[in-house]
């Protein structure tokens, strides 16, 4: 199974480069062309949320994205953030999309800022977005160790390089 | 590609124009173009979006910030976006029923019809 594996301190500049190698390797592994970039949109918002709980808990762990294809193309990315009680709570559900106009409304009772509105829409959206992306996504805590993994999958089509 | 802004003005409306990759890196350059647009006294601001390659949840949040800084002080904030790329997006997370879209700049500085491409 060809897999690639790439590790990134947990800098906004580095999600960037995570697309750009899941995206040409998606390419190589024979995925069909429309679902580029599906892709490289749904690539950078797991990395982005990974990023953002680093962040959040003021971790300077690495990121890691494993991507291998075989029968289908599967990009996983690791965060190290902990899962406690809250966070787990706070797992969102892919098949539930949020509805924009209560969470602009809920942000802005809640803040009444616009920055963190804003936060709260790149939260309920990532998700939102991974969910409206890819049909076969997951996310479970890590297989080894502290965090979560974000699993997501494609299917492969008979043109292969 | 990384972000590319520049503003003109078409009558009285302010184009914001913006290029390349809006992202978690580049996203806050965005956010304080915006802010500066605002500031600056713009009350009818068009984001086009023609020339974008790459939109994430970390740039809808910063045009969904722009909507709101223009709403408080009674200005309008409409977008143009004509690809289809994109647009999905806004279909995925339901904000297209949230901006008012347009498929060209010369449409949204008309403000003609409702949007929405329609």
């Amino acid at each position: 199974m060809p897999t690639v594996r790439l590790c990134f301190s947990p800098a906004p500049a580095h999600v960037r480069t995570a697309r750009l190698v899941g995206v040409a390797v998606a390419r190589r592994s024979g995925l069909a062309d429309e679902l580029l970039d599906e892709v490289r949109l749904a690539i950078g918002e797991a990395c982005s949320r990974a990023v953002a709980l680093h962040r959040r808990h003021h971790l300077r762990d690495m990121i890691e994205i494993v991507i291998a294809a075989d029968e289908r193309f599967t990009v996983t990315v690791t965060d190290r953030a902990p899962i406690d009680a809250v966070l787990g709570a706070r797992l969102p559900d892919p098949a539930e999309l949020p509805d924009p106009m209560a969470l602009l409304d809920g942000a802005q009772q809640r803040h009444g800022a616009t920055e963190a509105a804003e936060e709260d829409v790149v939260v309920g959206m990532g998700f939102a977005l991974l969910a409206g992306l890819v049909d076969d996504l997951s996310v479970r805590p890590a297989a080894v160790g502290a965090g979560t993994d974000v699993c997501m999958s494609w299917p492969i089509s008979a043109r292969r390089p | 590609m990384e972000l590319s802004l520049s503003t003109r003005t078409v009558d009285d409306r302010t184009v914001l124009e913006v290029g390349g990759e809006i992202d978690v890196y580049t996203a806050p350059q965005l956010r304080e173009q915006l802010i500066a647009v605002v500031e600056g006294g713009a009350r009818y601001v068009i984001v086009d979006l023609s020339r974008v390659d790459f939109l994430d949840s970390t740039g809808l949040g910063v045009l969904v910030g722009g909507l709101k800084r223009l709403r408080s002080v009674g200005g309008e904030f409409v977008l143009v976006c004509a690809h289809e790329r994109l647009l999905k997006i806004f279909r995925i997370t339901g904000l297209d029923r949230v901006f008012t879209l347009y498929d060209s700049v010369d449409a949204a500085a008309a403000g003609s019809g409702d949007g929405n491409l329609g």
